[in-house]
């Protein structure tokens, strides 16, 4: 086992704390299965580093752990990670999360950049991405009203700290996922075969149950010759269904 | 926010995408930070392909900072002559060269901490705040 990164200087009033999807997404990233196919893609040491992009990174504890453990994980230290979220708060807070966690290796550190504020990914560069990872807001919930966010998403002006209705909202944003659970994520995997790197780029997107995984894998095969979406990962099984999976997306040469 | 993020990012309006000119974005009114970070030598060796290297170095001329060689390094110019003749020393008892300790101070240790990210192409301005850019449209709001 892999130590867990520290998040203890996040204040969970307004960020998300870490919870079982996290840890899912931890145990499935270190796994013996998955780090032999991500090393087995990435641990030629004379090509480029690649570029881990998490979106919604929120406390930071999953690219922290991305970032301290590389060279288990991808069989190289050169690694370079970028986060980004829709809400501020969460990126100061996972920024230091990653610093502190790649302080804290006596050898090999590996390379974060930033977290930047933003809606997705769609800020980056086209066909950038090398490992994608999203562990989006998956509930079965009513999205909140974003119209507020520019208000909500800095402490307001003349106050020394944010409202009981701001919090309330930027935790909504966390776990609420519209019809389904799939607003958010359909937005996401709208966009992923353009930022992903065209011959090793491989993402990584939980579900839960609600989201009908299935359905969702099949519909990514059907992006074109060469898509593959497979679970990779799961847990809380109950009566024979996962209730939260990790789906790995990748396309292969054909 | 670092410099090299800038390697990564572009305009987030969606039509700015396929214009060459959203890539790369331009600081402005930019207040500079250096914050020390670990030099690694083997990170900065395989970067150098990643590099859109004629982008960075406009950067580095719209910031006043020191300006870049026309031509990216090679590997060999990373590393001291006196350990490079003895050829099989291990990445981690290479001495980094002076190339390769401007090029980490320009990459991983220049911060924007305040000003803006202006596209090249629509124009629109992203706000950086104390280290981090907002890339947040009124249109990703609805
Ligand atoms: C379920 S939490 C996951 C947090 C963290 N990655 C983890 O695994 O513990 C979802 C995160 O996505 C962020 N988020 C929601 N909508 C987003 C959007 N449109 N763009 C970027 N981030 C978003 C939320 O602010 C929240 O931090
Ligand atoms: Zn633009």
């Amino acid at each position: 086992m892999l130590p867990t990164p520290s998040t203890s200087h996040v204040c969970y009033d307004r960020v998300y704390e870490p919870a079982e999807d996290s840890y899912l997404l931890l145990d499935t990233l270190s796994a013996a299965s998955e780090t032999a196919f991500l090393q087995d893609r990435f641990n030629n040491a004379s090509s480029t580093p690649p570029l881990v992009l998490e979106v919604g990174v929120g406390s930071g504890v999953v690219l922290a752990f991305v970032a301290a453990n590389a060279g288990t994980i991808f069989g190289r230290h050169d690694v370079l990670t970028l986060g980004t979220d829709i809400n501020s708060f969460a990126c100061r807070a996972a920024a230091q999360t990653v610093r502190d966690a790649i302080q804290e290796r006596e050898d090999g550190r590996s390379v974060f950049t930033d977290v930047v504020n933003g809606d997705l990914a769609t800020a980056m560069r086209p066909h950038s991405v090398d490992v994608f990872i999203f562990n989006p807001p998956y509930v079965p919930a009513e999205l909140p009203d974003l119209s507020c966010h520019d208000k909500y998403n800095k402490v307001p002006e003349g106050k020394k700290a944010t409202s009981f209705e701001q919090d309330s909202y930027l935790l909504e944003l966390s776990y609420a996922g519209g019809e389904d659970g799939m607003v958010v994520t359909n937005r996401m995997l709208e966009h992923i075969p353009g930022i992903l790197s065209a011959d090793r780029g491989v993402a990584y997107v939980l579900l839960c149950a609600q989201n009908k995984p299935e359905v969702v894998k099949q519909r990514i095969r059907e992006w074109g010759a060469g898509w593959m979406a497979e679970s990779v990962g799961a847990s809380g099984k109950k009566a024979g269904w996962e209730k939260l999976v990790i789906v790995r997306i990748w396309r292969n040469a054909i | 926010m670092k410099l090299l993020t800038l390697n990564f990012l572009t305009c987030a309006i969606k039509t700015c995408k396929t214009n060459p000119a959203s890539f790369p974005l331009h600081p402005r009114d930019a207040e500079l930070e250096i914050v020390e970070a670990d030099m690694n030598l083997p990170f900065l060796r395989n970067i150098l392909p990643r590099l859109m290297w004629e982008e960075l170095r406009g950067i580095c001329g719209e910031l006043g900072l020191p300006e870049l060689p026309a031509t990216p390094p090679t590997p060999a110019d990373l590393v001291e002559a006196s350990n490079a003749v003895h050829g099989s020393a291990e990445a981690d008892e290479e001495e980094p060269s002076q190339t390769a300790k401007d090029l980490h101070r320009i990459l991983l240790e220049t911060c924007i901490q305040e000003g803006k990210l202006v596209c090249g192409a629509c124009e629109h301005e992203y706000a950086v705040k104390e280290g981090v850019a907002n890339f947040l449209l009124p249109g990703h709001l609805v």
